[in-house]
C-alpha cells in the first residue's frame, strides 16, 4: 500500500477514515450544537458536556502517544502520565501567570501560593511563563527533554521489557513524590489552580470550552496523522521489527537505540500536548496526575482498544473514560471492579483489542462492501469483490 | 495520698506526748527537724527558700512529706499558735497531721488554719528537691530515677544530698548517673577552677544528649578560661560519642525498613525469578495477610481474650494459608494463560490488585483497621544515649531473616526447591526430565503469595491496616527487586537492607521525600549500569 499517497492509504482504510471523520464532524458540529442552538432545543449540547467531551479527547490523544510507544515499539511505558502531567503544568503555570493580580492576595508578581508560603520572589523556572508562546514551547520542550534524557539512558544500556516499566513507573513516582513538596515552587499538594482565562479569552465562557473541545478534536486527528506517518514510513517497519525482535534488528545493523529514542520521545511530547489541553478544560493540576496508577490506566485504554492500531487506543480511551464517568457517579463501588475486570478481561481475551476483533473487522468489511457497492454498483455486477 | 497511714503503732505514743507538751509555747524544740519545718512558715519567700534547703540538709527521711505537702498546697499553719501542720480536707474541716509524727492531731475550721503561701519559683526548687529526696530510697529505680532528675533540675542546693547519696550508693549504674548530676552542678555553679575542670572530665565519659548541651552551655557562658577549655574538650568527647550513637539509630533504623522491604520484596522475587512474572497483586497479597492477622485478632479477642498474646502464633500460618490459597487461584485463573507475555501479566495483574483492594474495601470499609500489639512486642530498649530500639522493630528484623533463612533451606533442601530451581535455569529442559512446571510454576506462585501473607502480618504490627496497605509497599518492593536481581534471595536481601539503610541515611540531610527521590533517581540510573541488577543470574535464563 505504501506506493499510494499518504493520505489515500487514510482514506482507503475504512476504520481509521470513519473514526477522523466522526471526530472531524464532531468538532464542528458539538460547538455549533452548543453555541448556536438555543437551549430549549433537545439537540443542544450542555456546556459541561463539551469540556466533558473535550477531556475525554485529550485522553484520546494520550492513549494514542502510549500506543505509539507499545503498540508499535514494545515500549511498556508506566510513566507516560509523567508527560502528559508535565505538559499540563507548563501549560498551568502560564495561567497561573495571566491570572496577574486577580488572585486572592491580589499579588501581580507571585501567584497565590507562594505569596501563601511567604516567597518574596518568582523562582528563576517561572521566568518566561508569562508568554503564551514560550509556555506552549515547554509544554512540547519539557516531556521532550525528559523523555530524551531518560530514553537516551536507558535505551542505550539496553533496559527492556519489564524493567523498563518498572523504571518508568519509578520516574513518575519520583515525580509524584517532588511535586508534593512545597518547595519545588509548583504549588505542592494542591497543584494550580483557579486559572481565569488563556490569552485574555475567559476560560469558563461558552466560546472558550468550544474553542478547547474544537483544538482537542483537531489535536487527536492531527495525532492520528503524526503517529501514522512515522507507523506507515520506513523507519515505522523498522521500530515494528524492533518490536517483533529486537536483537534481530540490532544484528542487522539498526542503531535501535536510535530509532526507540525517536519514537519515546514523539510519543511524550504528544502526551504533553494532550496535557496542555486537559488543564485548561479541567481548570487544575496537581501532583495526583503523576500517580503510577494513572499511568497504568492509560495502558488500559490503549489495550482494550486495540495496541498497534492507532484507532484503537483513540476508540478505546473513550469508551473507558465514558464508563468511568458514568459508573463513578452511578455506581461508585462497581467501577473498581470493572476497571480491574477489564484489565483482566482485554489481556486474557481480547489480545487485540476491540478494534483487532475479528468480529469488528468482520462488520467494517461488511459494512465497507455495502457502501461500495451502493457507490460503485457496475464493479460488483459479476460477483466481484471490487479490488 | 501522703505517707501519714503507713506510720507504724509506735509513733501515737509519742504523738500524744509531743502534741500534749507543745500546744502553749512557740517552737524551741529539741529537734532540728521540727525547727526545719517550723521555719517554712517564714514571711518572705526568700526566706522559705532558705527554709527549705535547710530542711533538706538534715537529711530527714521525714522532710519529703513536708516538702511534697508544701508543692501541693497542703502545707497549713494553726493561726493560734503558728504550728506547722500537713492538712488533708475532709467535709469542710481540716485533719491536722503532725509532720514529726506524721499522726492525727485533730482538726481544725478553715477559719483556724491558713495554708503557707508558695509561689512558682518555690515549686520549681522544691520538685528538684523533692527528687534529690528519693535519692535515699530504698528502691533501686526510685533512685535511678531521682538522680535523672537531679542531673536534669541542676540546681546546687541539692549538691549536700547529692553527696550524701552518693556516698552510700552501692549501685554501680545509679553511683554514675549520681556522680554526672554532681559533676554537672560541680561545672556550672562551683567555684574551685581544678573541681570545675575535674567536673567536665568526668561528663566527657556520659554519652548524652543533655550532658552535650550542658557543656555547649558552659563553652558559651563560663568566665574562667580553664573550665571553657575543659568544657570544650568534653564536649567534642560527649559530641563524638554521640554521633556514634546516632549512627547506630539510623543503622538499626536502615536495617528495620530493610527488613520491612525484605519481608514485602522477598514473595516477588521470587515469582519474579521462576516465572519471569510482575505480580502487580503482590502488595495486595500483603494486604491481605495483615487483614487475615485483624481477623485473626477478632477470633481471639472475643472467645479467648487471655491467650491474646498468642495471637500472631496463630496469624501467621493463617496468613501463610489464605494467600496462598489465593495465589494458586490467580496462579490457575489468570496467569498460566498469559506465559512469555510478562507485560500482559503485568496488567492483569494490575487490574487484580484493583479488584482485591475495592473487594476488602466494600467488606470491611476503607477505614483502619485495630491490630494490636502483643504484649511481647509493646515497648522500646532505650538507653541515656538516646537509642530507642523498639521491640515490634527488632521482631521484625528476625521475623524476616528467618522467613528468608526458611526459604533458602526450602530452595535448597527439599525436592521442590530442587524443582524449582531447576525450572528457573531452564524451563524446557526441567519438563524434559519429567518436572511438571505447570505444578511447580503453582506452587511456587503459591510460596510467594504466602510469603507476601506473613509479610502481612509482620507490617500490620507497624502500620496502618487499610485497603491501600499494599499500594505503599508495592513500588518500593519493585525496586528492591530490580536493584538485587532477580531469581536470587542474596540479591534481595543486599538490596532490601541497602535501600533501607540509605534512605534512613539520607532521610537527615535531604528530608524523608527527597531521600526517597534520591533513591528512586539512584535506582534509575543503576539500571542503566546492571540492566538486570546487582545480582544477575548468568547463562540461558537470562535470554529470554
Amino acid at each position: 500500500m505504501t506506493h499510494q499517497p499518504f493520505i489515500m492509504r487514510i482514506l482507503r482504510d475504512r476504520m481509521a477514515s470513519s473514526v477522523l471523520g466522526i471526530l472531524i464532524v464532531a468538532a464542528f458540529l458539538i460547538p455549533a450544537l452548543n453555541m448556536l442552538v438555543s437551549p430549549d432545543s433537545a439537540l443542544h449540547v450542555p456546556s459541561y458536556i463539551v469540556t466533558l467531551l473535550g477531556k475525554y479527547l485529550t485522553y484520546a490523544l494520550l492513549a494514542l502517544s502510549v500506543d505509539l510507544v507499545w503498540g508499535y515499539c514494545g515500549i511498556l511505558s508506566l510513566g507516560h502520565g509523567a508527560f502528559f502531567a508535565l505538559g499540563g503544568y507548563a501549560m498551568g503555570m502560564h495561567m497561573m501567570r495571566e491570572i496577574g493580580d486577580r488572585g486572592v492576595y491580589g499579588n501581580a508578581e507571585l501567584p497565590d501560593f507562594m505569596v501563601f508560603l511567604n516567597w518574596q520572589e518568582l523562582p528563576w523556572y517561572w521566568y518566561g511563563f508569562d508568554s503564551f508562546g514560550f509556555a506552549v514551547l515547554m509544554v512540547v520542550l519539557a516531556p521532550g527533554l525528559l523523555a530524551f534524557v531518560f530514553g537516551w539512558f536507558a535505551f542505550r544500556s539496553r533496559v527492556t521489557g519489564v524493567y523498563l516499566s518498572i523504571i518508568t513507573q519509578a520516574m513518575t513516582y519520583a515525580l509524584l513524590l517532588a511535586f508534593f513538596r512545597n518547595d519545588m515552587g509548583f504549588g505542592g499538594n494542591n497543584g494550580l489552580t483557579d486559572f481565569k482565562d488563556v490569552l485574555g479569552f475567559d476560560l469558563r465562557s461558552d466560546g472558550m470550552r468550544a474553542t478547547l473541545f474544537f483544538l482537542s478534536a483537531m489535536a487527536v486527528v492531527m495525532g492520528y496523522l503524526v503517529c501514522r506517518f512515522i507507523v506507515d514510513s520506513r523507519l515505522g517497519r523498522v521500530i515494528i521489527a524492533i518490536r517483533d525482535s529486537e536483537s534481530r534488528a540490532r544484528f542487522l545493523g539498526y542503531r535501535v537505540e536510535y530509532y526507540k529514542l525517536f519514537v519515546f520521545t514523539v510519543s511524550a511530547v504528544l502526551a504533553g500536548v494532550a496535557g496542555a489541553l486537559y488543564v485548561p478544560q479541567v481548570g487544575i493540576i496537581n501532583p495526583s496526575e503523576f500517580s503510577p496508577a494513572n499511568s497504568i490506566e492509560i495502558v488500559i485504554w490503549v489495550a482494550l482498544g486495540g495496541r498497534g492500531t492507532l484507532v484503537g487506543p483513540i476508540i478505546g480511551a473513550l469508551a473507558v473514560n465514558y464508563a468511568k464517568s458514568y459508573f463513578t457517579g452511578a455506581l461508585p463501588e462497581v467501577w473498581l471492579f470493572m476497571l480491574g475486570g477489564l484489565f483482566i478481561f482485554s489481556t486474557l481475551f481480547l489480545p487485540k483489542g476491540i478494534v483487532g476483533t475479528e468480529a469488528i473487522q468482520v462488520a467494517f468489511e461488511a459494512q465497507r462492501l455495502k457502501l461500495a457497492k451502493f457507490l460503485r454498483p457496475y464493479d460488483y455486477l459479476e460477483g466481484g469483490d471490487g479490488r | 495520698m501522703y505517707p501519714n497511714k503507713f506510720k507504724t503503732r509506735w509513733l501515737v505514743v509519742l504523738s500524744v506526748i509531743f502534741g500534749l507538751t507543745v500546744t502553749s509555747v512557740t517552737p524551741a524544740y529539741a529537734d532540728p527537724f521540727v525547727d526545719a519545718v517550723q521555719a517554712l512558715n517564714a514571711k518572705s519567700n526568700k526566706a522559705k527558700t532558705t527554709a527549705i534547703e535547710a530542711l533538706v540538709a538534715t537529711g530527714d527521711e521525714r522532710a519529703a512529706a513536708v516538702l511534697g505537702a508544701f508543692l501541693n498546697g497542703t502545707l497549713f499553719y494553726r493561726k493560734a499558735d503558728k504550728r506547722v501542720f500537713i492538712t488533708e480536707k475532709s467535709g469542710s474541716v481540716y485533719i491536722l497531721i503532725d509532720p514529726a509524727t506524721g499522726e492525727d492531731v485533730g482538726e481544725a475550721k478553715k477559719s483556724e488554719a491558713k495554708k503557707i503561701p508558695i509561689n512558682n519559683r518555690l515549686r520549681g526548687q522544691l520538685k528538684g528537691v523533692l527528687g534529690a529526696m528519693t535519692l535515699m530510697s530504698a528502691d533501686v529505680d526510685k533512685r535511678r530515677h531521682a538522680a535523672d532528675e537531679v542531673f536534669k533540675a541542676n540546681d546546687p542546693s541539692m549538691l549536700p544530698v547529692l553527696q550524701k547519696a552518693l556516698a552510700r550508693e552501692e549501685d554501680a549504674d545509679v553511683k554514675d548517673r549520681m556522680i554526672r548530676a554532681q559533676a554537672a552542678i560541680v561545672l556550672e555553679y562551683g567555684d574551685d577552677t581544678a573541681a570545675r575542670v575535674k567536673a567536665a572530665e568526668n561528663l566527657s565519659e556520659f554519652t548524652d544528649p543533655d550532658v552535650g548541651a550542658l557543656l555547649g552551655k558552659m563553652v558559651a557562658n563560663a568566665t574562667d578560661p580553664a573550665v571553657v577549655n575543659a568544657a570544650k574538650a568534653a564536649q567534642d568527647s560527649v559530641e563524638n560519642s554521640l554521633a556514634a550513637w546516632a549512627f547506630l539509630g539510623n543503622l538499626f533504623q536502615g536495617v528495620s525498613l530493610g527488613s520491612v522491604l525484605l519481608l514485602a520484596a522477598v514473595g516477588l522475587a521470587i515469582t519474579f525469578g521462576v516465572m519471569g512474572v510482575i505480580n502487580m497483586a503482590h502488595g495486595e497479597m500483603v494486604m491481605l495477610g495483615a487483614y487475615t492477622t485483624f481477623m485473626v485478632q477478632e477470633v481471639f479477642r472475643n472467645y479467648f481474650p487471655g491467650a491474646f498474646d498468642w495471637s500472631l502464633a496463630v496469624a501467621v500460618p493463617a496468613a501463610f494459608l489464605v494467600t496462598a490459597a489465593v495465589g494458586i487461584a490467580i496462579e490457575r485463573g489468570i496467569i498460566r494463560w498469559l506465559y512469555g507475555r510478562p507485560l500482559e501479566t503485568l496488567l492483569a495483574t494490575w487490574g487484580l490488585s484493583l479488584m482485591l483492594q475495592q473487594a476488602i474495601r466494600t467488606i470491611f470499609g476503607p477505614t483502619n483497621q485495630e491490630v494490636g500489639n502483643p504484649s511481647w512486642m509493646s515497648g522500646a530498649i532505650e538507653t541515656s544515649t538516646g537509642l530507642v530500639l523498639t521491640y515490634n522493630r527488632i521482631w521484625i528484623i528476625v521475623f524476616a531473616l528467618g522467613v528468608l533463612l526458611m526459604l533458602s533451606l526450602i530452595a535448597r533442601k527439599t525436592l521442590f526447591g530442587l524443582q524449582m530451581r531447576a525450572v528457573t535455569q531452564n524451563r524446557a529442559m526441567a519438563s524434559s526430565m519429567g518436572i511438571r512446571s505447570g505444578w511447580v510454576d503453582a506452587l511456587t506462585f503459591a510460596l510467594g503469595s504466602g510469603v507476601a501473607g506473613m509479610a502481612g502480618v509482620a507490617l500490620s504490627q507497624i502500620d496502618n491496616v487499610s485497603p491501600n496497605l499494599g499500594q505503599t509497599y508495592i513500588i518500593d518492593s519493585f525496586m528492591v527487586v530490580v536493584f538485587g536481581g532477580v531469581g536470587n534471595l542474596w540479591g534481595t536481601l543486599v538490596g532490601a537492607f541497602s535501600l533501607g539503610i540509605v534512605n534512613k541515611f539520607m532521610e537527615p540531610y535531604a528530608g524523608a521525600v527527597l531521600g526517597k527521590i534520591f533513591v528512586l533517581v539512584g535506582i534509575i540510573l543503576f539500571i542503566q549500569k546492571r540492566p538486570r541488577g546487582l545480582f544477575a543470574l548468568k547463562g540461558r535464563a537470562v535470554e529470554s
